[in-house]
Order: C-alpha cells, then structure tokens, then sequence
C-alpha cells in the first residue's frame, strides 16, 4: 500500500490520516505493556510517575521491589515482606507443567484421530473438545467448584492441574489439527511398507513433522495455565497462590509495587513465548512447504 | 435389476469385496475413535459433568424437604384459612428441635429467600426449642410465646413453594421476578431489582466493546493485509504480544495509566487540557470497563478480520478505481462488502468473550462496571446463594450457545485459529 505520485491533495491527506490512525491503534494496543517497566524501578510505594522519578534523581531509582519479589528483605524494606511471590512462581510452574504435560499427550493423541478421515462425528466431538476455551471461566470456575468439592479434589494440587488441563486441550487440539492439514499420509504408508510398527512410526514419521505444532500447542497450554485465576481462586486453598492469584490478591487488598517488579518479568517472558511460537510457526509453514 | 444377476466382485480371499471395505472402514472408524476417546473421556469428566451438576442445582430444591419432611407432609393438609392446625406446628417444633445446626441454618437460608425473617426466626426459636420437652404439646401456643411471628400466616404461606422438590424460582429470581405464595410469578419488590439491569448493562458493555473493537481493529486489519509481508510481520507481533501478555498484567498496566494520578491524567493535566482540581475519573466504572476490555479483547477482532482480508485479491480495488470509482466509493462498494465475513467473525468472538467476562470488571469496574459474570461469582462465595448463581450461569450459558451455534454457522469453529 502505497502512495502513487500522482496521488492529489486529499488522497495525501487521507492516506497519512489513515496511518495516523493506525498508529495511534497500534499504540494503543503496545504502549501500555511497557508503561510497567520504568516504573518498577521506582522507589515510590504507589503506582505513579513522581515528580523525582521524572527528573532521574537516583533516590528515586530503587531495586527493592524486585529484592521484595525474590524474598529479600534488607533495611530499606518498609512493608511486611512475605515470601509468597516465590511460593507462587513455584506453584504456578508446579501446575502449568503438569498440566501442559497431560494437555499436550491427550490433545495430540486427539487431534491425530481427529485428522483421519474416517472420524464419526467429528464436528460434534470437536465442539465438545473445544468447549472449555469457549465457555466464561466463572461458568466453568462455579462447575468445578461444587463438583471437585464432592471428590474431595478442591485445594488440592491434583484438582488444579485437572481443571488447568481441561482449559488447555483446546489450544493444542487446535494447534496439531492446523498442522496436520496437508500432512502426506504417504509418508506413513510408506514407513510401515518398510517395516516400522506404529509406535515407531509414530515417533520418527509423524513427530518429527507435527512437532512445531506440538510445542506451539503446549506454550499456549502452559500460558492458559500460567494465567489463569478465576478457577484457582474459586477451587484452590488460601496457602495455594499462584502467579496471579497473588497480582490478584495484591490488586485487592495490599497493591503493593511488587506486582509491577512481577509484571516486568511477565511482560519478558511473554516476550520470549511469542518469539518461540513465531520461529516455530514459520519453521512449521516452511517444512510443510507453504510460502509465507 | 431387470433380470440380470450382478455378479459380486470377490477379494482374493473370495470376500465380497463390498464387505472387505466395510470392515476395514469399520477398523479405520474404531481406530480413528480409540484415539479421541481418551481426550473425551477427560473432557466429558472434568468439565463437562460438573458443569452440568451445577446446573441441576438451578432447580434443586429438595434439601428443604429432606430437612423438614414430615412438616411438608403435613403442611399439605392445611386449608390455608387462618392459621396451621397444632399438627403442623408439632412437626416443625420436632423437626427444628432435632435437627443439627448446620442442616438447620442451610434450610432456613433457604426459607429466607422465600421470605425474610425466616432465618432470624429459626435461629432464635432452635435455641429456645432446648428448654421444651418433646411431650410438653401442644406446642402452638409456646411457639408463637417464643417469637409472635410463628402467629404470622404470611410466614406459614411463604412455605408453600418449597413443597415441590423442584423449582423455576431461581430462574425467576435471575430475571427479578419471583414466586407469591400461590405460586404465581410476581415482579421483585423495586429495590431488588438488580438482574434485569445487569443483564442489559452486560449487553450493553459488550456490544460497545465489540464497536469500539470493530473501529480500532478494522483499519489496522486493512494496513496489515496490504503491507508487505515484512513489514506486516513486524506489526503483526504488536497484535500478538498483548494477547501473549498476562491478563493481570494488563490490568495492572491499565490501573498505573487510568488512575486519578495515572499516567493519562497527568500528561492531560501537564499539557493543560484539563486543571488539576477536576482530574477524570476514568477507572472504578463503566468507563474503565470499556477501555480495558477493548484494548484486552482487540486481538480476537483483528486476527480474524486479517485473516479473511488476506484472502480478498488488491485486483478488485484496482478495478473499481480503474474503472472511475473514488477511492472511498470503491472502498464502500467493493472492499467492505468483502470483508464481512470477517467483521461478523470477529465481532461474534468479542462479543461472545465480553459477555461472559468476570475479572476485569471486578478489579477496575468498581460498583458501576459490574456484569452478570461478577454476580455469579457474588453469589458463589459470599452469599452461598448457589441456586440463583447456577440459574444465572444456566442463562449465560445458553446465550453463549445460541451465539455460537450461529458463529459455527457463519464460520465454523474449527476455523479459530490462534496466531
């Protein structure tokens, strides 16, 4: 989309609005993310731009939010410290690995089945499989609630990561079905002619080629995970905080800077997620030859 | 067939060949399905099962009976002219007497609902029913000695739409209406008329953030399908990195930017526009809501109008502007009608989201911005209302399914795509 020379007084006018605009969404959309990362660094106790901070004066410069969120705690920390942040980054990577675990074996194994053309009722079943993406989470929170509290599997660990693998199916079904569209199905007949049992085929023919759709599959799984509240706060006990639930908890009652420090390193990391799901992403389009 | 037998074609096995295809076909099908079962099967027992479990307590009303069942029984009998026979009055003195104080204070939360001043009642009476010995009847008159209200027919009324172990009430309730005593269906009193209001306010706040979507996503859409790939590339990250971000850190952003000393009223206040005094009040209210949503939700809007945009061919604005169209016209004429495919997808999946929403209007929505999603919650952990909440969830439930039923129509949901 270019400007052709010829282009007249409101044609130029109308194209930089346009981009203008554009601009101004895409800001929109960005800017806020990085709002957080000078000011985690503030010595200030609210979340403001202060005056000092403005001026680059060093006293209003600190690392002690962030000393606060790795459980550190020297002279010049003035709040109640509490070790909680990294009781819930240990939480939160206790259940978002075991449940992406789980989500990414049986949303694979599923999305294989769901490929073949043979499948009876596919678009039925697929409904129901991705039904846990779709459904509000307080719907899906409230369900579990009263139901994993007759199993006796509220504020438990194995009730957590129950619920966390149901949100995360979804994605990795949707993943490995996107790219076992155009999978050669020659390749497996080829592999048993020669020999391989399924198993084996399955590991060197067929894993081999789905699996950027795997790992993209199983980041988003861990990231549902890994963000998820609504269903901890309503299933999980009060020792059992999470990520999250502890922003939440700090956005309630305490709204202390440390969630700032917390949400810097979350906005890194998201970074890095998105990063891996592009390269692998394009490595997918590239080896199953679709030009981008 | 006219006469002629048709011979069957055999397999080398001397297996009509007909059946030999069926059976493998059949072998494919049982193969196909053994793979999706386990995933359905964990599915089916971890989310769909206790979903429906709640929503069977939308219309259970049986624990009353179970706790008060030979007062039911009874209570039946009454011609509800003045008030219950002693026969009605012993069950219930016998039944409050020995039942245990949970059962107790879970039934007579119950009985509030039907009319307040219930619970008070049994709480006060179950205490003073200690002193009476069970053979000291009648009871009627040392009852109504303990609290006059058990002389209050209103209250024995109240009773009657708890007899059937099955109920509507809590949908009702879910929409401000309610049961009288004769069971008809009344409006709530006015100051209780709460869900009617949510429920528009829901539809409100999500059709606004849909539009709001619609406007800040449609042109960004339109730039990032006429780029060149490597530019669209690059801006198609700042689409996809505020979906990768967590949700709370989103809204933590949006607090340290809206607040009364944030970011926005301070640039405006050192800019001028406005003076220091009369700061905007931009979060703890609809307001909020509707900024923070729009930029949380701005995504599920533009991947799928870019990706229906894709696909619609550079030559067909060429030709209408080659054909005399201003660009606008051709615009109007050639491009949007192209594109609709996509703003109904995209506008259905933000809908669909907004509605069902529940954190970000209880951290930044203030008492103002609240939606059916936060009442739901309400009512689950601090008024243990459960019934009403599984109604209110049943009803949100089937909206959703109605709009994606519809969305599978126009799009089909195994075209989402992520990314």
């Amino acid at each position: 989309m270019n400007l052709p020379k010829y282009a007249s007084t409101g044609q130029k006018i109308g194209y930089y609005s346009f981009m203008t605009y554009c601009g101004l969404v895409f800001f929109f959309l960005i800017a806020p993310i990085f709002v957080v990362l000078p000011l985690s660094f503030s010595s200030s106790s609210f979340f403001e731009f202060t005056k000092e901070f403005m001026k680059f004066e060093p006293e209003a410069y600190s690392l002690k939010w962030y000393k606060q969120m790795f459980g550190i705690c020297g002279e010049d920390v003035t709040t109640v410290c509490t070790n909680k942040w990294m009781l819930g980054v240990r939480n939160s990577f206790i259940i978002g690995i075991a449940s992406t675990f789980l989500a990414t074996a049986l949303g694979t194994v599923a999305a294989l089945g769901l490929s073949r053309p043979h499948m009876p009722y596919k678009a039925l079943i697929m409904a129901i499989l991705i039904s846990p993406m779709i459904v509000p989470l307080i719907i899906t929170a409230a369900g579990m609630f009263f139901f994993y509290s007759q199993l006796g599997l509220t504020h438990t660990f194995t009730g957590l990561i129950l619920a966390h693998t149901a949100l995360g199916t979804p994605f990795v079904v949707i993943t490995v079905t996107a790219t076992l569209t155009g999978f050669d199905t020659n390749l497996i007949r080829a592999s048993q002619s020669l020999g391989a049992d399924t198993i084996r085929t399955f590991f060197k023919v067929i894993m081999p080629l789905i699996l950027p759709g795997v790992i993209s599959g199983a980041l988003f799984a861990f990231i549902t995970s890994f963000d998820e509240v609504v269903v901890v706060l309503f299933i999980g006990s009060i020792e059992q905080v999470t990520i999250p639930k502890q922003m939440w908890a700090g956005l309630r009652q305490e709204t202390s800077p440390v969630i700032l420090s917390m949400a810097t390193c979350l906005v890194l990391l998201s970074i890095a997620l998105l990063t891996t799901v592009e390269l692998l992403r394009r490595r997918s389009e590239r080896l199953r030859g679709i030009n981008t | 067939m006219s006469g002629t037998t048709k011979t069957e074609i055999l397999t080398t096995d001397g297996v009509p060949l007909k059946d030999s295809l069926k059976k493998a076909e059949r072998k494919n099908k049982i193969r196909a399905t053994l793979l999706v079962l386990p995933l359905l099967l964990f599915i089916f027992f971890t989310f769909i099962v206790p979903i429906g479990s709640m929503l069977t307590r939308s219309t259970d009303d049986s624990y009353i009976n179970k706790v008060f069942p030979n007062t039911f029984k009874v209570y039946q009998k009454w011609d509800r002219q003045g008030l219950p026979p002693e026969e009605v009055y012993a069950a219930m003195f016998l039944e409050v007497k020995n039942a245990s104080g949970f059962e107790i204070g879970k039934a007579s939360t119950r009985m509030n609902y039907a009319k307040s001043g219930w619970k008070s009642m049994i709480k006060k009476s179950k205490r003073k029913f200690k002193k009476i010995d069970v053979n000291d009847g009648p009871f009627k008159d040392k009852m109504i000695e303990i609290d006059k209200k058990w002389a209050d027919k209103e209250f024995w009324l109240a009773l009657g739409v708890m007899v059937d172990p099955t109920t509507y009430e809590y949908y009702f309730n879910a929409i401000d209406k309610k049961y009288d005593s004769e069971k008809n269906v009344i409006d709530q009193p006015e100051n209780r008329q709460i869900y009617v209001k949510t429920w528009i306010k829901t539809f409100k706040v999500s059709i606004l953030v849909t539009f709001f979507c619609l406007m800040l996503g449609y042109p960004i859409a339109y730039l990032l399908a006429t780029l060149p790939l490597k530019y669209s590339n690059l801006l198609m990250i700042c689409v996809l990195l505020p979906f990768w971000t967590s949700l709370l850190v989103r809204i933590v952003v949006w607090m340290v930017i809206l607040q009364q000393k944030g970011v926005f009223n301070n640039l405006m206040v050192i800019s001028g526009l406005i003076a220091d005094e009369n700061r905007w009040q931009l979060m703890y209210n609809q307001t909020g809501t509707i900024i923070v949503m729009t930029q949380i939700l701005l995504p599920f809007m533009v991947l799928p109008l870019y990706s229906v945009m894709k696909t619609i061919s550079p030559n067909y604005m060429r030709a209408a502007l080659n054909l005399g169209a201003s660009p606008l016209h051709a615009f109007w004429k050639i491009y949007m009608p192209n594109s609709v495919p996509g703003i109904s997808a995209g506008g259905m999946l933000v809908f669909v989201i907004a509605i069902g929403y529940f954190i970000t209007p209880e951290l930044v929505g203030g008492k103002d911005g609240q939606m059916i999603g936060n009442w739901i919650g309400y009512h689950l952990k601090t008024t243990l209302n459960w019934g009403l909440s599984a109604a209110l969830g049943g009803i949100l439930l089937a909206i959703m399914t109605v709009l994606y039923w519809v969305y599978n129509k126009l799009v089909g949901i195994e075209n989402i795509k992520l990314g």
